[in-house]
């Protein structure tokens, strides 16, 4: 098993707004023990998906020039459940970056209904630390992740959305948040 | 200019969120460490909500130092020396050092991060 727990970016707004889709189906074996003939999407692995789509914004905003890490979740409500066949929609917002790491805020959302609220801290590993322990390497991005992820794709519909918008003079609104 | 107490008010809301403690907790001398249970990822969140919160800005390192004892020479025995304090003094300007001053164990000094030093430190950034 891989550990990628989200499927591709459908928006990517560098320094500003990630959306990925994230579908459930059975043949993740988690979902068969969690729970015998109930299979629901555990919790922790919803957050995990939220933090990789924010991780990755968090990343891409720096240029992946730092090493980013879950830090903190300094709060999630869950308001319902995801089951094996439903597709969960993930959104994340930056809200604040420096240089020892960054906030965001994350939103799942499923069939249109907001189904998780949390907020997420991530923090820049220390780069030369991060080195000794890790080797220079950036073991968080990889460039064939981001390929599988069609980040380059969904960060040029977000362009192109943009230009739209402009020709007829409207504001850009994100949809579903 | 808002009065010590408005800051402290809105500190003590800030750390309620940070950190899940309660109210009646965030005392002005309660330590962010030993009795409010923050750990060092904590401090970054507590950065984040205070810019927020306060509309400053917080340059790295400045309300928490990183390494705060950067020379080992200003440590004997697992105490800080004179040169030690006077540093630490200069890097801590919102401390209170006058209790830690007279115990001065190396162990001690994360109890200077008290909740009364991130309300002096927030009023001096408000009045700058």
């Amino acid at each position: 098993m891989r550990w990628i727990w989200i499927d591709k970016f459908l928006e990517f707004r560098s320094g500003q707004f990630a959306r990925a889709i994230k579908n459930l189906t059975l043949a993740e074996e988690h979902l068969h023990d969690h729970f015998p003939g109930y299979p629901v999407m555990p919790a922790s692995l919803i957050i995990e998906g939220l933090a990789q789509t924010g991780g990755i914004l968090v990343g891409e905003a720096a240029g992946f020039a730092e090493k980013v890490v879950l830090a903190k979740i300094p709060r999630a409500d869950f308001l319902g459940v995801a089951c094996a066949g439903d597709q969960l929609i993930y959104e994340v917002t930056l809200k604040d970056l420096r240089s020892e790491g960054a906030v965001v805020e994350a939103k799942a959302f499923l069939e249109g209904e907001l189904l998780v609220d949390a907020e997420i801290v991530f923090a820049h590993l220390d780069n030369s630390r991060a080195n000794q322990i890790f080797g220079p390497k950036n073991f968080v991005f990889t460039q064939q992740l981001l390929g599988i992820l069609d980040l380059a794709k969904a960060q040029q519909r977000a362009r192109e959305a943009d230009e739209l918008a402009a020709n007829n003079g409207q504001p850009h609104q994100p949809t579903g948040s | 200019m808002p009065t010590y107490d408005e800051i402290f008010e809105k500190v003590q809301a800030t750390l309620v969120d940070a950190l899940g403690v309660d109210d009646e907790d965030v005392t002005q001398e309660a330590t962010l460490q030993g009795d409010l249970g923050a750990e060092s990822i904590d401090f970054l969140d507590i950065v984040f909500r205070l810019e927020r919160n306060f509309g400053i800005k917080i340059p790295r390192g400045e309300l928490f130092p990183e390494n705060l004892v950067a020379d080992p020479e200003w440590v004997s025995d697992g105490k800080l020396t004179g040169k030690g304090i006077s540093e630490l003094k200069s890097r801590l300007p919102y401390a209170d050092l006058s209790k830690f001053a007279a115990n001065p164990d190396v162990e001690k000094i994360g109890d200077l991060y008290t909740v009364d030093m991130l309300v002096h430190y927030v009023q001096s950034k408000l009045a700058a």
